[in-house]
């Protein structure tokens, strides 16, 4: 269904990344390999450094140790820029809905304006064209962040709870328009809490509890039979304890 | 109640008839004021954005000596321009003492120190909200500066309308460097403080009436881009 030979970021390597603040282990050597085929879901209870281990592939948060590699690359500002990043809160400009996209679009001439109405369409945002994008409603600003996101044509597309706090029509029309994109060929990593998200498009999930990668495996598999303790009392709704 | 109604009458009569002494000074007032504003905007804008984008050893004293200039009196800024521009000063021999040149540096000192912490703030809220998506975006640092200040442009001027009442205002510093000379230096704060001392109220009281006439239309000006700028989302 995808078109793998396009993404030219995947496989990403990581290799025994460490993360800590004031003595705080908050990833701990973690090492995994990412392929390129369909997306990526990383789950695991609040504090057990997802979105960490989001922001370090975007290289929004420097590596302490380890090493981090993009189909053999290491992170630089060319990679980044192949990289699209959907933040958990959406940050709009003070401007309009058009005029925010614009804004990327003046960064990257490669893109045109009837990719940008395109996106306006696809993430249903037409009729807002003009709008002030910090009047949007929630869900609308996160489908503006989620077109301006894929504007770039990015190779790979890192999701932070994006979903979270959405109406279902919402988060409908971006998990269509992850898909379409998916489709594409467009490598795709989502941090969630949401066990049905994850279940209707994870390829592959990673748990993490306490900084620790606990597991990484096909969706089916971790669905069906969680390997670690953990992912099993988190999958049932139980709690569990990040240190 | 005779004295002040026989007073506001003749400064009312001055303002209507467009009094030749009144006018000189009022358009006098505006010129240093507005030409000391676009000085300090063109100055403390991008410096205040700069300290807001900017992470370098000293930042915060720096911040803190700008917010500390915020408060300083304005004869203070009078006497310290007058040791400079004075014949025996430093800057003495380029003969600006007494001249709207040297109210107009007076008043760029007065004032830049208020467009710079106060743009500094403003951008620095701001910064707060899109640092994450600019990194991630990979936007480059003028253009990160430049949208900061458009971004902000609402807010940023009402801190220059801010600026302009302060200058516009301000009495200290402008007699001290300009010696309130008549026809040369003389303006409006200068000219009420004068009259008034020569019991002269008429011109006081109807320069008087414009300084409060200005300082409602800043108000309501700045009250009003607000306003739109909240209807438009853009604050």
């Amino acid at each position: 269904m995808s078109n793998v030979s396009k993404t030219k970021l995947v496989p990403i390597d990581i290799d025994g990344l460490c993360i800590a603040a004031r003595d705080v282990k908050l990833l701990t050597n973690l090492s995994c390999r990412i392929n390129g085929e369909g997306m990526t879901v990383i789950m695991g209870p609040n504090g057990s450094g997802k979105s960490l281990f989001l922001r370090c592939l975007h290289g929004l948060i420097p590596l302490q140790s380890g090493r981090v590699e993009f189909a053999g690359r290491l992170l630089d500002q060319s990679l980044i820029k192949r990289q699209s990043f959907v933040f958990q809160t959406p940050t709009v400009l003070r401007r309009t809905v058009y005029e925010n996209l614009t804004f990327v679009a003046r960064l990257r001439p490669e893109i045109s304006a009837d990719e940008t109405d395109r996106l306006l369409v696809e993430m249903r945002l037409e009729n807002l064209r003009n709008h002030p994008a910090r009047l949007l409603s929630g869900g609308e600003k996160q489908r503006l962040a989620m077109a301006r996101a894929l504007l770039t044509s990015p190779d790979l597309l890192l999701m932070d709870e994006a979903t979270a706090n959405l109406d279902p029509a919402s988060v409908q029309i971006i998990e269509a328009g992850l898909r379409i994109a998916s489709a594409k060929g467009l490598k795709i990593i989502i941090v969630t809490h949401d066990i049905g998200q994850a279940r209707r498009l994870a390829h592959d999930v990673m748990f993490l509890d306490s900084g620790q990668l606990t597991e990484h495996t096909t969706a089916e598999s971790f669905f069906s039979a969680p390997r670690s303790a953990a992912a099993s009392a988190y999958l049932q709704g139980k709690l569990t304890t990040t240190a | 109640m005779d004295f002040y109604g026989e007073s506001l009458y003749q400064a009312f009569s001055l303002i209507i008839s467009a009094d030749a002494a009144l006018t000189e000074v009022f358009w006098l007032s505006v010129k240093v004021s507005l030409t000391a504003l676009l000085i300090a905007c063109a100055l403390g804008l991008p410096l205040g954005a700069f300290l807001a984008v900017q992470r370098f050893p000293g930042r915060v004293m720096l911040i803190g000596v700008i917010n500390t200039l915020m408060g300083m009196p304005p004869v203070v800024v009078g006497l310290i321009v007058y040791l400079h521009l004075s014949r025996s000063g430093p800057l003495g021999w380029m003969g600006l003492l007494y001249t709207p040149t040297a109210m107009i540096i007076a008043q760029v000192i007065l004032i830049t120190p208020i467009i710079v912490a106060l743009s500094c703030q403003i951008v620095e809220d701001l910064r707060e909200d899109y640092h994450d998506l600019f990194a991630s975006l990979c936007v480059p640092e003028h253009i990160a500066v430049f949208s900061y200040i458009y971004d902000a442009r609402y807010s940023l001027l009402t801190v220059v309308l801010a600026g302009f009442g302060r200058a516009v205002s301000e009495v200290g510093a402008v007699i001290v460097v300009g010696g309130n000379i008549d026809h040369l230096t003389r303006v409006m704060t200068t000219t009420i403080a004068l009259e008034t001392s020569k019991g002269e109220l008429e011109l006081a009281l109807a320069l008087g009436l414009i300084l409060m006439l200005k300082a409602l239309f800043i108000n309501a000006f700045g009250l009003r881009i607000k306003t739109t700028a909240q209807v438009k989302a853009y604050v």
